[in-house]
């Protein structure tokens, strides 16, 4: 690659993905995790807002943190396609040169995220769980101390369906590109009233072949509950035994105002759909409570679950490997153990 | 109608997984399969080719070994299997091996490319798109199904919650979810003629308009820090008690952290 004038890039951008003129939740989970960056940097956070009549979204974005709102607002924006959602941000990048650039690992940013990279010619590094400026390398050869880069956006991710932590550099482009896993930042309190330096930026949309045309948008309907906002989440697994089974996890959530996710068996077992689903390939989630209830604690489910701030297991194979990310773990028989906990936390909580 | 599949031999995750001393993957070191979303997007070209006779045509990138994998592929029905392998290519992030399979595909007469979403080592899902931006191409990623309409392709691309069906004018680059079909099994007579069958190998000299700057290790703008095996957050208390005396346990951790 080309050699970069990389001292010219400045400051921390973050995509904010919308969809339907609404936000998604990563979008502010980008801007508190690029606030942190930016304060390390000593540098400030930009919000890349990428629609058609989508201004009206900066002053939310402000809230959560952003300094500056970039809107890039046109018509052929409106739906998602790669084409033109491309060259917006690439001709961002292109135009205000940050020397980070934040994107949501979803099934928009998963797409988006590639396409500029090579399209501004740097590196990518896709799902990161944890982000933070450092050197690199991480300790400089003896001697070499003066080849070693400082204020280095550190990526790391896990590989190898979880079975690996890869920590990514990109020392000598810019900017230092990620895509990170939604559920795993964590976003500011929004401040009521926050006003952001809003810049509107149109670089101009010509379609061409690469523009795709959209014959038709289904939306799924939505009927479960949204695991990744819940602060106390109920999770079964294989162990639960049947569909029905579930009434007493569902009874446990109830009284302590949680929500039933599960594990990839549960789903494959056609007991719960798969919204519900916890695990690398289901959501990552980070709820004040966790409760493991019949789950083995296979590492493609604790990949999505591990980081919750208190983890409870109940499992009557007091080696199953849940045991090992639990705080407090309960061997025993999950049909005995979660009707008593629910009714003694009735009985606590006076209901 | 010409198909270029892309497909990539990986480590099954199941397996053991091994580094080089440089914190790349020692890939020689491990257990190696088709990539499932790779497969898949064979199966579609393969399913295309039953129905209008087009001609398949399957790529790979790696070590001399990923041979087995276009074995494997022709034995499916795949017409012609090309490796690309060279060491100067090694160590290759997705963008040096995006610009490698780009420069491969010059080479080529395509109206379609596919390739898998993502592999399960790198989980990227980085390489279809890259390899679609040098190409200039129009690129439909999280295929879920598949539809040829004259010169354009119709797809069925997925999001969280919702699809867009989309329509593309051919050429075109598209990554496949292995959610879109069921692969078939190799043949008996499928595998005697894939036996026979050459693979053709191209080198370094045989990648068109690509510089030695935009390939292998050296070539790739991200570098690895640090690599290891996960460490397992450390375990916290664990009883085996009766149910009452369990619940009265976790009842009093509750009071303990104030949660009750």
């Amino acid at each position: 690659m080309n050699k970069m004038a990389l001292e010219e890039y400045k400051g921390v951008f973050v995509f904010a993905q919308q969809v339907d003129n609404v936000l998604d939740g990563v979008a502010f989970e980008l801007l508190g995790k690029g606030k942190d960056l930016a304060k390390d940097l000593g540098t400030d956070v930009t919000a890349v807002l990428i629609g058609s009549e989508v201004k009206g979204l900066a002053d939310q974005l402000a809230e959560y943190g952003a300094d500056r709102v970039i809107v890039v607002d046109d018509p052929e924006l409106k739906e998602y396609r790669t084409e033109p959602y491309a060259h917006a941000l690439a001709s961002v990048i292109n135009e205000y040169k940050p020397e980070i650039m934040l994107v949501g690992a979803t099934a928009i940013g998963r797409d988006l995220g590639p396409t500029v990279s090579a399209r501004v010619k740097t590196g990518l590094t896709a799902d990161c769980t944890s982000l933070e400026i450092g050197d690199f390398p991480l300790v400089a050869a003896p001697g070499k101390e003066d080849e070693q880069k400082h204020n280095q956006l550190l990526m790391t991710r896990p590989a190898f369906g979880g079975n690996t932590i890869a920590t990514i550099a990109c020392p000598d482009n810019r900017p230092q590109m990620a895509t990170v896993r939604p559920g795993v930042m964590q976003k500011i309190a929004p401040i009521a009233g926050a006003k952001a330096n809003v810049v509107e930026f149109n670089p101009g949309f010509t379609p061409n072949n690469r523009y795709v045309e959209i014959l038709n948008i289904v939306k799924a309907v939505k009927t479960t509950a949204n695991i990744m906002e819940a602060k106390i989440l109920v999770s079964g697994g294989r162990g639960v035994g049947s569909k029905e089974n579930f009434k007493l996890l569902e009874d446990l959530a109830e009284v302590l105002g949680g929500t039933v996710s599960c594990s990839r068996a549960v789903v494959e077992n056609g007991w719960l759909p798969v919204d519900l689903q916890v695990g690398q390939t289901g959501k990552t989630v980070r709820p004040q409570i966790y409760f493991a209830i019949g789950i083995s604690g296979a590492i493609q489910h604790v990949a999505g679950m591990e980081d919750s701030d208190l983890i409870i297991a109940i499992n009557k194979d007091e080696d199953a490997p849940i045991f090992d990310v639990a705080d407090y773990g309960l061997v025993g028989d999950l049909n005995k153990i979660v009707p008593a906990l629910t009714a003694a936390l009735k009985a606590e909580l006076g209901k | 109608m010409n198909i270029v599949v892309c497909i990539k031999q990986v480590p099954d995750t199941k397996g053991g997984v091994k580094f080089n001393p440089d914190g790349t993957l020692d890939r020689a070191a491990m257990l190696a399969i088709m990539n499932p979303d790779d497969k898949a997007g064979l199966e579609a070209a393969l399913r295309i080719k039953d129905e209008t006779g087009a001609k398949v045509t399957v790529l790979t990138m790696g070590l001399p070994k990923a041979d087995a994998v276009l074995r494997e592929a022709m034995a499916m029905g795949a017409d012609e299997a090309i490796l690309v392998t060279d060491r100067v290519l090694g160590g290759a992030d997705t963008w040096a091996t995006s610009t490698t399979i780009a420069g491969a595909l010059r080479n080529l007469d395509y109206d379609l490319i596919i390739t898998g979403r993502q592999a399960i080592d790198g989980d990227t899902a980085q390489v279809g798109p890259q390899i679609a931006e040098h190409l200039g191409l129009p690129v439909i990623s999280y295929a879920a199904d598949i539809k040829i309409e004259g010169d354009s392709v119709v797809v069925k691309r997925q999001y969280e919650d919702r699809y867009h069906e989309l329509k593309a004018k051919m050429p075109c680059l598209i990554t496949a979810l292995s959610e879109l079909n069921v692969p078939r099994y190799m043949t008996p007579g499928g595998i005697f003629d894939a036996c026979d069958k050459e693979v053709t190998v191209w080198g370094r000299a045989d990648l068109k308009d690509v510089d030695d700057s935009d390939l292998g290790l050296k070539g790739s703008p991200t570098k690895i820090a640090k690599a290891s095996d996960k460490v397992a957050k450390g375990a916290g208390e664990k009883v085996n008690l009766d149910p009452t005396e369990s619940v009265n346990y976790l009842i009093g951790k509750f009071k303990e952290k104030h949660i009750i």
